[in-house]
């Protein structure tokens, strides 16, 4: 039996003005049907380019990916993606986001009544039904990463592509959402590949974890399986000797095996990005407040 | 000890009723008083300075005499409406004394051939400017869009709108009238060549800002959002339907309201050089005129073009907000 999912030998180069830039050197990875795949390594590893090359964003320079036999050549909403920061369009409402995206995938296989049950379905799933009508505007970050995961889900991928889905929210934010996330995940089963900086992100959600090397030519380091039972409640984990062995495991690859030092410039950068979130918590305060 | 906390309240209330009062005084002298104190201070200065300007028509004409002249300019209006009235109604009874007494007879119509007025003026003038307008952008709208998805046309188109966009409509003013005469020939046009002279100027001059603001809102929509286009596989027109036009909405609102400045301005400049009628025809003709009323007239004219420029902008403004996500 040939895998579901197969990164089979990619590489990626990028052209710069100082010469080529090789990104990504001699990926492989092969996914299960229904697997939660997590990715997870320092910035600059190259993550979000195996993520886009996966989703078709990007073309591998050497290799491919192939899904159910078929080689992956172009985007397409078998393979949906959930972006960092949500990219909802902001001139349309949550449910129009969705249906913009039900429309598209099952224009002819639906009628008008089977696609709006079938919107508010996912929109439900995702705890979001309350503000169907709201603009992305007028929602919190984390309700609005919602209406994207609700939108993914709604094409009924075959893999489920999520690059740093939580990144942007706060911490409660954050284990609210994978709380929710695993929760969908115990009802639909979807095959998925999430990349994270959070180690345990990681361990929470996945099958098993991918580390990635720093780079540049970054490839897959080691693969970790989770054999956590589900569900999976993170109180009761955060006492269990599994949890803590594969979370140090993931820890001493990621600050041993793949000490990265940091230039200290980013500070700037970090500086920018808490001014995003704290826009952010001031949009769902508004929304508390209202 | 109940009167006392009643007291206590009452002091509350009296003292929060007074602060909104307080408030709502200063929202009304923001938007209500300072304006009117910057008005009187204008037209006292102004006033001033026009009793100490001597010209060979007369003193420059101050803000009474160019109130007195706006109802002059209605009064004028009015009696020449009532002169046209009159003109058919006598027609209509002279036809119908001749159908009387001869049934074969097919009355004629004649349309009344009066001056045009002040008020005539105006609404020619914003007849053409919009008609100029509404064809401009209709050319730079579509094409504008396509060349903020082309980067090949974008680089292509740049050079030569660059060149164009700083031409003055008084260059293009004759070249549009010599080619509308040499191509629009018709025994019986549907309107007239002066119509088309001023309409094709203002085009000219207002299609740039339009093509170059929507061409800047489409090329810098968010990656992302072409990105989820992708992955939906939008076909090129759902493409540009549900997420280039919505995005770039706000942009080309901009160049819309930066082209229809244009237009206006254009537009009087226009009239006024090529004799077309309107409102510059207007501000030239009582220029030529030289009466001892002139100055107060075309003063009279500067007024109302600038208002009426302050109204389209107004409208595009209200259009904006009816028609844009963002506002």
């Amino acid at each position: 039996m040939s895998t579901f999912l197969d990164i089979s030998g990619v590489d990626m180069v990028f052209p710069t003005p100082k010469g080529s830039f090789t990104a990504l050197k001699d990926v492989n990875l092969k996914i299960n049907k229904g697997e939660f795949v997590s990715l997870i390594g320092h910035s600059g590893c190259g993550k979000s380019t195996v993520l886009n090359i996966v989703a078709g964003l990007y073309q591998a320079s050497k290799g491919g990916v192939i899904l159910k036999n078929t080689e992956v050549s172009q985007p397409g909403p078998e393979r949906a993606v959930v972006f960092q920061n949500h990219s909802l369009l902001p001139w349309l409402s949550s449910y129009q986001n969705v249906e913009l995206a039900v429309k598209q995938v099952f224009a002819g296989k639906m009628n008008k009544v089977e696609m709006k049950e079938w919107i508010e379905h996912n929109l439900k799933l995702v705890h979001m039904d309350h503000a169907m009508h709201k603009r992305p505007g007028e929602i919190s970050g984390g309700m609005k990463q919602r209406v994207g995961i609700a939108r993914a889900l709604a094409m009924q991928p075959e893999v489920l592509l999520m690059d740093e889905p939580f990144g942007a929210l706060d911490a409660l934010t954050r284990a609210h959402m994978q709380d929710s996330l695993m929760e969908i995940q115990n009802q639909l089963n979807n095959t998925v590949i999430m990349i994270t900086h959070d180690v345990d992100e990681a361990v929470l959600l996945s099958d098993k974890i991918v580390m990635m090397t720093n780079g540049p030519e970054a490839t897959v380091g080691e693969i970790l399986d989770v054999n956590l039972p589900r569900p999976r409640d993170r109180l009761a984990l955060a006492e269990d000797s599994e949890y803590n062995r594969l979370r140090s495991a993931v820890l001493k690859f990621l600050y041993e095996k793949q000490r990265k030092v940091e230039p200290i410039i980013n500070s700037k950068q970090a500086s920018k990005m808490q001014d995003i979130s704290q826009k952010d918590n001031k949009i769902a305060d508004k929304v508390t407040a209202s | 000890m109940t009167s006392i906390t009643s007291i206590a309240q009452q002091a509350l209330t009296d003292r929060s009723m007074m602060m909104a009062v307080l408030n709502q005084g200063a929202k009304i002298s923001k938007l209500l008083l300072l304006p009117a104190v910057g008005i009187a201070v204008f037209l006292l200065l102004w006033s001033m300075t026009a009793n100490s300007i001597q010209t060979s028509l007369g003193k420059f004409p101050g803000p009474v005499a160019v109130v007195s002249q706006f109802e002059n300019l209605y009064q004028e209006h009015v009696d020449e409406r009532l002169k046209a009235q009159a003109f058919y109604e006598r027609q209509e009874t002279r036809n119908a004394a001749r159908v009387a007494k001869d049934p074969t007879y097919e009355p004629k119509i004649r349309a009344y051939t009066g001056k045009e007025t002040f008020w005539d003026q105006i609404v020619t003038s914003l007849i053409t400017v919009m008609s100029g307008f509404i064809l401009a952008a209709v050319i730079a709208i579509p094409l504008g869009i396509w060349m903020g998805l082309s980067k090949g046309l974008q680089a292509a188109i740049n050079p030569i709108i660059q060149i164009f966009k700083p031409v003055s409509p008084l260059a293009w003013l004759p070249l549009v009238t010599m080619v509308v005469s040499a191509v629009y020939v018709s025994p019986d046009p549907l309107v007239s060549k002066s119509f088309i002279n001023s309409m094709l100027t203002v085009t000219l001059c207002s299609v740039w800002p339009m093509i170059i603001n929507t061409a800047i809102g489409v090329s810098s929509i968010d990656d992302d959002l072409l990105n989820v286009s992708k992955v939906l596989r939008l076909s090129a027109i759902t493409h540009v339907k549900k997420i280039v036009l919505p995005a770039s909405i706000p942009m080309i609102f901009t160049g819309m309201r930066l082209s229809l400045g244009v237009a206006w301005m254009v537009l009087i400049a226009a009239e006024m050089l090529a004799q077309n009628p309107g409102l510059g025809k207007f501000v030239w003709d009582e220029f030529q005129n030289g009466s001892s009323e002139s100055l107060a007239r075309i003063m009279a004219a500067v007024v109302t073009i600038g208002f009426i420029g302050f109204l389209l902008d107004r409208g595009i403004l209200t259009l904006q907000k009816w028609a844009s996500w963002d506002q």
